[in-house]
């Protein structure tokens, strides 16, 4: 319902951008989007730190489902970026976009992670494998950020300064409004995947105990 | 202190033997870096610029240190070594870090050959390429030695290693780039040390739980 307010709201009542038009739009999506990704690589990261620390097999399953969400809202970041990048700079990609090159990079990190989640066998070395790289990730983020930031002179719009959010306040009202959303909805999806994916094992013991 | 320096003295005195005896890796390495230089030398037009040749003599080392890396672990994985050395009353972060120089000095080696090399065929390095391999390679052999011990634990091994390492190597070819070609290299390099620092400090902290259960 949220989710469906603040689609409302973007379209109908958000002025538009004076320079933009109506391409900007997707910067309520995009740049939510792009937050709640590093939000759910940040939830997977500190799941599995609980693990190691803790050795509790549940925030294994935890730390996956979150970097499995991650990724797909990094994949959707990627797409909205890329549209927008069309609509607004002409190019579907563009080296000089900090943000999106940092999400190319860690789609290839996380990626990665799903390839070596699925050849090492299930156990407790794949826990702490799986745990040990997705704090690499976490910390992978900012030294990459800042690489990325020295690297390159840019067009990204740096919207949010220290001063405050550059922008009307509207508009940033419906941003946030937008951001929760999307947080409200990963975490039902984090929830419904765990559900599931704990049901799964479930079942998979219940199996194996009547052979 | 004392007996952690003297266990990662005898495991990094281990790895240099076995290497002296057996040359596996480091023949390879050179031949590698050296057959690869070639190569560049025909994947770039005539008429390109300098610049473009330092950003590959980049490539050129990550893909060499990947080389070595890969084989890491191999003589320890063959001979069911590493659950020797796990229960061996050491710790374990010894292991990592025995291991990680050893790495090191492999590495050092090959570009000794590879930078005059490179200067012979391409143009000179200044002394912030220098600055920037040396600083480059603690990066490179402190993740790299991690991940290879994942990667052995893996059924796919040779093959996953490359994909965990390059998106976590993106920040050191900047940087490396960065302090060969541009004006101010002194950021650059900042960068690659501040690398250094917090991966090696993760790295070494997270090996026991990488190779115990």
């Amino acid at each position: 319902m949220l989710v469906s307010a603040a689609v409302a709201l973007i379209f109908f009542w958000v002025p538009e951008d004076a320079d933009q038009g109506f391409s900007q739009k997707i910067f309520y999506f995009h740049v939510p989007i792009a937050l709640t990704a590093y939000a759910c690589f940040g939830w997977g990261a500190w799941k599995g730190l609980v693990h190691l620390w803790k050795r509790t097999p549940e925030a294994d399953l935890e730390s996956y489902v979150a970097i499995h969400l991650g990724v797909i809202f990094g994949v959707l970041t990627l797409i909205t970026g890329s549209i927008w990048a069309k609509a607004s700079w002409g190019v579907w990609w563009t080296w000089s976009s900090r943000q999106l090159v940092l999400f190319l990079v860690l789609f290839l990190f996380y990626s990665a992670y799903f390839m070596l989640r699925f050849s090492v066998e299930p156990g407790p070395p794949r826990a702490n494998i799986s745990a040990v790289y997705a704090l690499f990730g976490v910390v992978l983020i900012p030294v990459s950020f800042l690489a990325i930031r020295l690297a390159d002179d840019f067009i990204h719009p740096t919207v949010f300064r220290p001063s405050g959010p550059n922008m009307a306040g509207s508009m940033f009202f419906v941003f946030c409004l937008s951001w929760a959303a999307l947080l409200v909805l990963a975490a039902t999806l984090y929830g419904i995947e765990l559900t599931s994916k704990r049901l799964d094992a479930s079942v998979r013991e219940l199996r194996e105990a009547l052979e | 202190m004392r007996r952690y320096a003297q266990d990662v003295v005898a495991l990094t005195r281990k790895d240099l033997l076995l290497e002296l005896r057996a040359r596996d890796t480091l023949p390879a390495m050179l031949l590698f870096v050296a057959a690869a230089l070639v190569v560049f030398h025909f994947a770039l037009p005539g008429d390109s610029s300098e610049l473009a040749a330092k950003g590959l003599l980049w490539v050129a080392l990550v893909f060499t240190a990947l080389l070595g890396l890969v084989r890491a672990f191999a003589a320890e994985r063959e001979q069911g070594l590493l659950d020797g050395l796990v229960l061996a009353p050491c710790d374990r972060s010894a292991i990592w870090l025995a291991k990680a120089l050893a790495m090191l000095a492999f590495l050092v080696l090959a570009e000794v050959v590879a930078l005059p090399l490179y200067s012979l065929f391409y143009s000179g390095v200044g002394w912030e390429t220098i600055a920037g391999v040396a600083l480059a390679d603690v990066g490179i052999c402190a993740v790299g030695t991690l991940l290879a011990a994942m990667a052995a634990a893996s059924r796919a091994r040779e093959l996953m290693l490359p994909l965990l390492f390059l998106p976590l190597a993106v920040p050191i070819v900047i940087g490396g780039v960065g302090a060969s070609v541009g004006p101010s290299g002194g950021r650059y390099l900042g960068l690659l040390a501040v690398y250094d620092a917090i991966f090696a400090i993760i790295s070494w902290a997270s090996f026991e739980y990488v190779v115990t259960e």
